[in-house]
């Protein structure tokens, strides 16, 4: 169920004013890609332009194409929730829904496309969907606790858990550690690992060992100066990008030069 | 459509078999909404004369229901159930949002369609002393004078002591004395107008046997008044960064000058604008006045002394007074009352702007 | 609702009595300052005077309604007639009490809902460049005085509301609740629409509020699972903004049960109550007391004090209700 994703030319905006200027890449299916830059540079505005999240802020405006296999995701007729649904997405502060149980913020995405579904069948999604997030122990007792209960690091695995539950073709993750202690992090860590057996995972991380621990291909983004829209630098496997990159600037990055 | 979702499973051994989403949902054309809402408005309009409805309001009932119903109805059969329900919900929040709007609109366009026809010099500076009722002519301007008079005393006993009160709970307020001030200035926020009223009648007229005067009238504004200034006095006090005060204590200011001095100047912009939105209120209040100033035709310059008028008073009295006329008079002195509350409004949100939050974000 | 509580709910700092507080600990203790005792004397007074004042309400009001007890011959609460000034006077504030609940709850009914979606068409649905100026204007008209809104439902809405009565007269006329002979359209259900329209602005600013605060990251956080806009206000936005909506609807009930002008201009008073809410009669406590007030002598006008007491007790209770719901909400969210 994973799929490839082509973006071409893909400029993104805030009002007037240019975010990230035409970026072309490919995203392998069931792989790992992470994305790696300074602060700023667009990384995450470009993540949320692969699942038309970005159109939510105010003023956000996208130019240029992303297929997804063959389809693009800014054609005419296309629905952004179609699109949403199979994109997942993963945000930098764990946001289960504070309202709801364990079991209801898992089952959240599932019973929004709901008509009638049978509980021994909604209940068997949320358990594998648990388990597919290394969750299902920890929680298992406690399903009718508030979502809110959790500790970080695994209130963020119930967040993964809650995406995957509505089983997306690509799984859009915006620094999902960076709120977590070393521990939690290396739980998510080790998951993603096990997720790309099954997803297309894009991975935005300020973290560059993260970067080189847990992708399988690296794009680093770079400004071209202050006020400047970010740009796409260059995109390769992980280990020549950290072994022997092709840019200048991309080794002046990684060797902590500047960023 | 959720059983495909369902069947498939989750934890998937070797390569999954591919599933068929489609990105492409069947979509109502961008126009389709505009154009229902048009449809159902001449549906609405067409029922109403056909059936010989009297009231518009019928009219624009049928026609948000048709409207409602049909794109429901349209995006059930062409967009499916979800989406559908979010046409639903869209619809429904257009129609409350019209709902809301056309009585608030007829409201303020009746006033000025109405009022300006005999709102003219002469109507704002002559009383109504020596016309009758029935008859066209006289003026508010008794009416004017004992609204300034008796909102201008109500703000010099309500706007100092209320902040005051502010500047003790914000600055010195600890302890059971501070929470009880809280808490009645809540609940004094509730009072309705009609019982301030009541308790200065008990207490000033029966009790202390003084006679109906604007004054007394003011008495009940400034109860009125007191709990809205505190109010947002106290919010703005908030709002002063801390390390402020603590600079100029750090300086051997004493803390009443340090409060005096630094702590009141840095909020003043938006204490004014508390206190002003404070006045609009209350220049609108009519029950109290009703029971304390008692109304009169002329012009009476001591708030202290004697009946006095004021201008939603005076409203009342036109309305009462139950001609072609003085409904008139009452249209016009409700437009001079709504420019007079209109106008304090923009001066408050005037001073918000200039005197914007110094304390920066 | 205005710019003050809005700037001042979206900034974190101080609640009463934090910080400023415990600084104020050590200033106060030194005060020696003839100029520091004089200014913490004349604020504490300021304080006192406010408690003093509130105290003294409820006493007045009570003595002046004993008074006018002592003299009643007929039952204070079931008695269907108001003679205050007759002797022996007989009234009973029964009529008051049910036309005031069941106007006020009319226009809860009417109110509520709308405001939520006038609320919710600020915050989520209107486009962005129509949104805050439509937020200045609901805000700017809560600040029309009530004695216009009696005048407007007095010239304008009563004469357009006939032909709807009828019609409701023809479909739900058999429930004998909605059965309207023609006349006057002066009834409490009038009363019941047009506080209702008088309420919703306040409503509406004190929702939209409330829903604007709605975190977006658990808005996000839905529209990411492919929520539609309706599902993501649904998961994300109305369980934040539940309770801030119940103690917006409370704060307006409190406003339509002490209304007095607008109801006193629109109602043709009865002191009985009708089968029907869209025939005219009825009285509601404050309309009551403004419309009798002249007429009165000194038991009349003891009694209107003591209906006074009745309506300040039940805003009392509707305003604490709203202020426990706010509380909770805060402590929640903290």
């Amino acid at each position: 169920m994973a799929k490839r994703i082509d973006v071409s030319g893909l400029s993104a905006y805030y009002g007037t004013h240019k975010a990230i200027d035409d970026i072309s890449m490919t995203v392998e299916p069931r792989s790992v890609t992470a994305f790696i830059g300074p602060s700023g540079c667009g990384k995450s505005t470009f993540l949320r332009t692969l699942n038309r999240m970005h159109e939510v802020t105010p003023g956000g405006r996208v130019e240029g194409k992303v297929m997804l296999d063959d389809e693009n995701l800014y054609g005419a007729g296309v629905d952004p929730v179609s699109v949403r649904r199979t994109v997942g997405m993963v945000f930098q502060r764990p946001n289960p829904f504070p309202t709801m149980s364990i079991y209801e913020n898992v089952a959240a995405g599932i019973r929004l496309n709901g008509g009638r579904i049978r509980k021994a069948e909604l209940d068997d999604v949320v358990e594998k969907s648990l388990q597919g997030a290394n969750l299902w122990k920890e929680v298992k007792d406690r399903l009718n606790k508030p979502g809110a209960g959790l500790s970080g690091g695994q209130q963020q695995r119930l967040c993964i858990a809650r995406a995957i539950a509505v089983e997306p073709q690509v799984l859009l993750m915006d620094e999902p550690c960076s709120a977590l202690d070393p521990i939690s992090t290396l739980a998510i860590e080790d998951l993603i690992g096990e997720l790309k057996e099954r997803f297309t995972i894009v991975i935005v991380t300020h973290n560059m060992q993260q970067a080189a621990r847990v992708s399988d291909r690296t794009a680093f983004f770079n400004l071209a100066g202050v006020g400047q829209p970010g740009k796409l630098v260059e995109i390769d496997e992980t280990a020549r990008i950290f072994s022997n990159p092709s840019v200048q600037a991309t080794e002046d990055y990684i060797s902590g030069r500047f960023g | 459509m959720s059983d495909v979702t369902i069947d498939q499973p989750l934890v998937s051994d070797g390569a999954p078999p591919p599933r068929p989403v489609s990105l492409r949902q069947p979509r109502l054309p961008r126009w389709a909404p505009a154009a229902v809402a048009a449809g159902a408005i001449a549906a609405g309009c067409g029922i109403g004369l056909g059936a010989a409805l009297s009231s518009r309001i019928q009219w624009g009932l049928i026609a948000a229901g048709l409207f409602v119903i049909v794109m429901y109805a349209l995006a059930a059969r062409v967009e499916g159930r979800r989406q559908a329900t979010d046409r639903l919900a869209t619809s429904l929040v257009w129609v409350c949002f019209l709902l809301a709007v056309v009585p608030l609109v007829s409201l303020i366009w009746e006033t000025v369609a109405r009022g300006i026809k005999v709102l003219d010099g002469n109507f704002l500076t002559h009383s109504m002393a020596g016309v009758l009722t029935i008859q066209p002519g006289g003026g508010v301007y008794h009416a004017i004078i004992g609204t300034l008079e008796q909102v201008g005393i109500a703000t010099a006993i309500a706007a100092p002591v209320g902040l005051l009160t502010a500047v003790y709970l914000v600055e010195y307020g600890r302890g059971r004395l501070a929470k009880a001030v809280t808490f009645f200035v809540d609940v004094m926020t509730g009072i309705p107008s009609i019982v301030a009223g009541l308790f200065i009648l008990s207490f000033w007229i029966l009790m202390l046997d003084f006679g109906y005067s604007g004054f007394a009238g003011s008495m009940a504004l400034a109860i009125l008044m007191m709990p809205v200034v505190v109010r947002s006095t106290e919010e703005m006090l908030k709002l002063v960064p801390n390390e402020l005060r603590e600079a100029s204590l750090a300086l051997g200011v004493p803390k009443w000058r340090t409060i005096l001095k630094v702590v009141l100047p840095t909020a003043i912009g938006g204490i004014a604008t508390g206190v002003t939105l404070a006045i609009a209120r209350i220049a609108g209040e009519s029950a109290p006045i009703v029971l304390l100033v008692f109304g009169s035709q002329v012009i009476n310059n001591n708030p202290f002394d004697g009946a006095q008028s004021s201008l939603p008073y005076y409203i009342y009295e036109q309305w009462a007074a139950g001609n072609d006329a003085s409904y008139a008079r009452a249209w016009a002195a409700a437009l001079v009352l709504i420019a007079f509350v209109m106008i304090l409004n923009l001066v408050a949100r005037g001073i918000a702007r200039w005197k914007a939050p110094k304390t920066g974000r | 609702m205005d710019i003050t509580s809005s700037t001042a709910d979206s900034s974190p700092p101080a609640r009463p009595g934090a910080k400023p507080g415990s600084k104020a600990a050590n200033a106060a203790k030194g005060a020696t300052r003839p100029g520091d005792r004089i200014f913490l004397a004349l604020s504490r007074g300021s304080g006192l005077l406010l408690l003093v004042i509130m105290a003294a309400i409820a006493a007045f009001l009570a003595v002046r309604a004993t008074n006018a007890l002592s003299h009643n011959e007929g039952n204070f609460f079931t008695t269907f007639e108001w003679s205050a000034n007759a002797t022996p006077p007989v009234f009973g504030i029964a009529v008051l009490a049910f036309g005031t609940i069941v106007s006020s709850l009319i226009a809860m009914i009417i109110a509520v809902p709308v405001a939520i979606g006038v609320a919710l068409f600020i915050s989520h649905y209107a486009p962005r460049r129509l949104a805050a100026p439509l937020a200045y204007v609901i805000d700017l008209l809560a600040a029309v005085p009530s004695i216009v809104y009696g005048l407007w439902g007095a010239l304008f809405l009563v004469p357009h509301l006939g032909g709807l009565y009828s019609w409701m007269n023809d479909y739900l006329g058999w429930t004998g609740v909605f059965a309207y002979h023609d006349g006057a359209a002066r009834s409490l259900f009038t009363i019941g629409i047009l506080l209702a329209i008088m309420i919703l602005p306040i409503v509406t600013s004190v929702s939209r509020e409330v829903f604007l605060q709605a975190p977006k990251m658990h808005e996000e956080a839905a529209l990411a699972l492919g929520a539609t806009r309706w599902e993501v206000i649904r998961m994300a936005v109305l369980p934040f903004g539940r309770s801030g909506v119940i103690s917006a609807s409370m704060l307006g009930l409190g406003r339509a049960l002490g209304e007095t002008m607008a109801v006193a201009t629109v109602l043709s008073p009865s002191f009985t109550i009708g089968k029907s809410l869209l025939d005219p009669g009825g009285g509601t406590f404050a309309q009551n007391i403004a419309s009798s007030f002249k007429e009165s002598g000194e038991i009349g006008k003891d009694a209107l004090i003591a209906s006074g007491l009745v309506l300040f007790v039940l805003t009392l209770l509707v305003n604490g209700a709203a202020r426990l719901i706010i509380a909770r909400r805060k402590e929640y969210s903290e």
